[in-house]
Parts: C-alpha cells; sequence; structure tokens
C-alpha cells in the first residue's frame, strides 16, 4: 500500500488520476482507517490531502466563507466569525463522534464517506455550500446536494477530489440550525438529521429558506418544497404545519435497526418543524 | 515496497522509526517504540483507550497512520508523570479510585488533561461531554468525573 502526501492540488490529482488500482483520499481518517480495517477498503494508493494548504485553510471570500475539505471539527468550532455566520454548519459537524473524532473528522470526508446520515451535509445543502472540486481538466463547482448520488456514490470523476466549499455571503438576519436525532446523547449515528437555514425581511417574514434532510433516503435532500412552505410566513402555526408535511412528504426512508420507515419521517417533520424554529430565532437577533 | 522512514517528536524526545502504510500510530507507539501505556480497545475510534495528543489536539492514535507524524508533537500516557512524581490528574485518580481494571485509565488521563489545559475549571456537563468518547466499563464514570474535577482544582492552586 502507497502513501502519499503531496503538497498541492495538482500533485494530488495527477496521483489520483494516474492510479491503476483501487485509490483513496486521506483526509481526517475517522472513515477511512475503519474500513480500511475492517477489509471493507484496501486501497493501493493513499493520498493525504492534509499538506495542501487551501485543504486546511478557513478564509473569507466574497463576502462568504471558503472552508477546506480537510479542516476539522475542532477547528470550524474554534473560529467564532464562522461560528456566528453559519452557526447550524458548525454545529452540524460538531455532533460528528467523540472529542477525539472532532480532532480529526473533517468535512469533506463527512460528505465524500457517502453516507446518507452524515451529520454536516444536511446543514451544508441548507446553507447552500458550493463544494469546488479539482481533477485532471481543471476545477468546477458542485451543489453540495449534487455531490452524493447514493450510498457511498458520488458524483466525482476518476482523480477528483473536494478541496473545498464555499459558504454564500450572509444577508441581515439570517442564520441556519441543525438537529439530529439518535438513541443516546452523543456519539452516534443519525436517525433524522434536519438542516435549516432561512433569512429574515425587517418585519420577521422570511424571505428565503433552505432545508436539507438526512438520513430518510438514499442521499441526503435539498427539500425545497419545505422551503417554499415557509417563505412568506413568520413561521406561524399553520406555516409550521406546512413544513411538518412538507418534510414529511420528502421522506423516502428505509426500516433498520436504527429506525423504522414511520418513525423516520414522523421525526423528520418533527426536526424540521424545531430547526426551523431555531433559526428563526438565531436570525432575529443576528 | 519500502518502509517509511519517519522522525518526529514524543513527549518532547526526537524519535525516529520505520513503519508500513497501514501501521497506525497506536501500532508504532506500542509494537515499535515499546511505548504500551496507550491501549488498544476498539481499533476504531469508539473507545478513546488510545488517545493521544498530535500537536496538541487530542485524537484516538488508532485512527492515524505512522506515517502521516513525521515532524509533529505528540503527547501519550508516557509523557504524565514526571520521573517518580505523578501528574494531577493520575494523584487524584487514585485518591478517588477512579480506576478498576485500567484499561481505559490512560486515554482517560489524556483527554482529562487535553480538557484542563483549555478549560482549568470545567463544569460536570463539560468533563461527560469531552469525556464521552472514553469508555470504561468498571467505574460507571462518577469517580472519575470526580477525580477530574478534583484535579482541575489542585491544579488552579498550583
Amino acid at each position: 500500500m502507497r502513501y502519499e502526501a503531496p503538497d498541492s492540488v495538482e500533485g494530488a490529482v495527477a496521483l489520483l488520476s494516474a492510479a491503476t488500482g483501487e485509490a483513496r483520499v486521506l483526509a481526517g481518517g475517522t472513515d477511512l482507517l475503519v474500513q480500511m480495517r475492517a477489509d471493507v477498503v484496501d486501497p493501493d494508493l493513499i493520498v493525504d490531502i492534509k499538506k495542501i494548504a487551501e485543504t486546511r485553510a478557513i478564509t473569507e471570500e466574497k463576502g462568504g466563507w471558503r472552508v477546506g475539505a480537510a479542516v476539522t471539527g475542532a477547528e470550524l468550532k474554534e473560529h467564532p466569525r464562522l461560528r456566528q455566520a453559519w452557526p447550524g454548519v458548525v454545529e452540524a459537524a460538531n455532533l460528528i463522534g467523540s472529542t477525539q473524532v472532532q480532532g480529526r473528522a473533517t468535512l469533506g470526508g463527512n460528505l465524500c464517506n457517502g453516507s446518507p446520515a452524515a451529520d454536516s451535509v444536511p446543514a451544508l445543502i441548507a446553507a447552500g455550500a458550493l463544494a469546488t472540486l479539482a481533477g485532471l481538466p481543471g476545477r468546477r463547482d458542485l451543489p453540495v446536494e449534487d455531490v452524493m448520488l447514493g450510498p457511498r456514490k458520488l458524483a466525482l470523476r476518476k482523480g477528483e477530489i473536494v478541496v473545498s466549499f464555499l459558504l454564500p455571503p450572509r444577508a441581515p438576519r439570517s442564520s441556519d440550525a441543525y438537529l439530529r436525532f439518535i438513541p443516546r446523547t452523543e456519539m452516534d449515528i443519525a436517525v433524522v438529521g434536519a438542516g435549516v437555514s432561512l433569512t429574515l425581511d425587517g418585519a420577521g417574514t422570511i424571505t428565503a429558506a433552505r432545508v436539507g434532510l438526512g438520513a430518510v433516503a438514499a442521499r441526503v435532500l435539498l427539500v425545497a418544497e419545505a422551503a417554499q412552505a415557509i417563505v412568506g410566513s413568520r413561521l406561524d402555526e399553520p406555516a409550521q404545519r406546512r413544513l411538518e408535511a412538507a418534510a414529511r412528504a420528502a421522506c423516502r426512508p428505509i426500516d433498520d435497526k436504527r429506525g423504522t420507515i414511520e418513525f423516520r419521517t414522523d421525526v423528520a417533520a418533527v426536526l424540521t418543524r424545531r430547526a426551523a424554529l431555531i433559526a428563526l430565532d438565531r436570525a432575529r437577533t443576528s | 515496497m519500502a518502509k517509511h522512514h519517519i522522525e518526529t517528536t514524543v513527549n518532547g524526545d526526537q524519535v525516529e522509526f520505520l513503519c508500513e502504510t497501514e501501521d497506525t500510530l497506536l501500532d508504532v507507539l506500542r509494537d515499535t517504540l515499546n511505548m504500551t501505556g496507550s491501549k488498544e480497545g476498539c481499533a476504531s475510534g469508539d473507545c478513546g483507550a488510545c488517545s493521544v495528543t498530535l500537536d496538541g489536539r487530542l485524537v484516538c492514535s488508532c485512527l492515524v497512520l505512522g506515517c502521516e507524524v513525521g515532524g509533529r508533537r505528540i503527547e501519550t500516557i508516557e509523557g504524565l508523570a514526571k520521573g517518580e512524581k505523578l501528574h494531577p490528574l493520575q494523584q487524584k485518580f487514585l485518591e478517588h479510585a477512579a480506576l478498576q481494571c485500567g484499561i481505559c485509565t490512560p486515554g482517560f488521563l489524556v483527554a482529562s488533561k487535553a480538557l484542563l489545559e483549555r478549560s482549568p475549571d470545567p463544569s460536570e456537563h463539560e468533563i461527560r461531554f469531552w469525556l464521552a468518547g472514553n469508555l470504561c466499563r468498571c467505574t460507571g464514570y462518577d469517580k472519575i468525573v470526580s477525580a477530574v474535577k478534583d484535579a482541575a482544582a489542585s491544579m488552579r492552586k498550583g
């Protein structure tokens, strides 16, 4: 098994593009090393992207924030201005695993692991984040909701890596929130995850919203109907009922040991409503 | 292919070692550097028995490759005591009987030290959440939390 740690995006892309056997990108390793250990994957080549400066940076860009694919959950938490702008994205990333896992686990890894239950992904989708990909032909941006196609299946082409994410500029009176359900208080995989981002006008009416739902379908969903259900409202009771109905209607979950179809669908509605109320409260005071 | 030749710092000492790509930092510490204080519990990042710090950041050494740590600063359980003098956390774990079988203890101590470096006066809530990635099947955790609180108090007094 070959290990390479190039210091440029071009170097990583060249290695991955030229690979003849199974190749894997190593960011935090909290999924990859476990899968190697369990003989789920046995790569011939590991490309560690952490020596590439732009995968490790959090920088302001065009009024928004660019977050490197290999930035860890702990580093997101320690960035006060990013937390202020995108509290839902940061709280979602911080729900992944223990303190130890937070020290290593990354946004890029959480997305590219390809799990429908990835905690940071519904929040990134709600945020309208773009993933910046690099491959041999060059770079392209994809909305995060278009990166994952199904369990362990990504839209990335051979040799392509996620370099960073762009979180868009924030209008005044905007905020976001993420909630998930797990059977215990810490360290578990989402049964359902819900991310909501919204913007209010001066009168407190919602002018824009996005909703992301995790663990209720084969991929993390952008639920446009749920957003439409609350735009133009002040999230009063009828709007909350419409939001719940839209979230429920979007669910295509599976039955498994963590939750039944019926339970996941109910919980998706409840969490979407609660996350929207938290985002609303944050937007009012932002 | 040839082994990786890695130079790094462990508990302030310059060390070098050879490893295969698939060797974890925990494998290197225990089997190559003969530092067996860090324990292998689950080997999947769930139990925290292999906790070390990497450039000051608490991690599971079972989820780090040996070939990743060149030029980094690693701190392990072996660096806690200064000679015969126990670290206050070690002393308080003994006084509170915060260990029974002892397998989880090195991980708890390393994780607790990382907590107290960031938060010298943590609440019980903070301690319990910080240590959620360290599993103990003997104590029921209460004694560990008490020991950490007491150690924090004694370290604040200096």
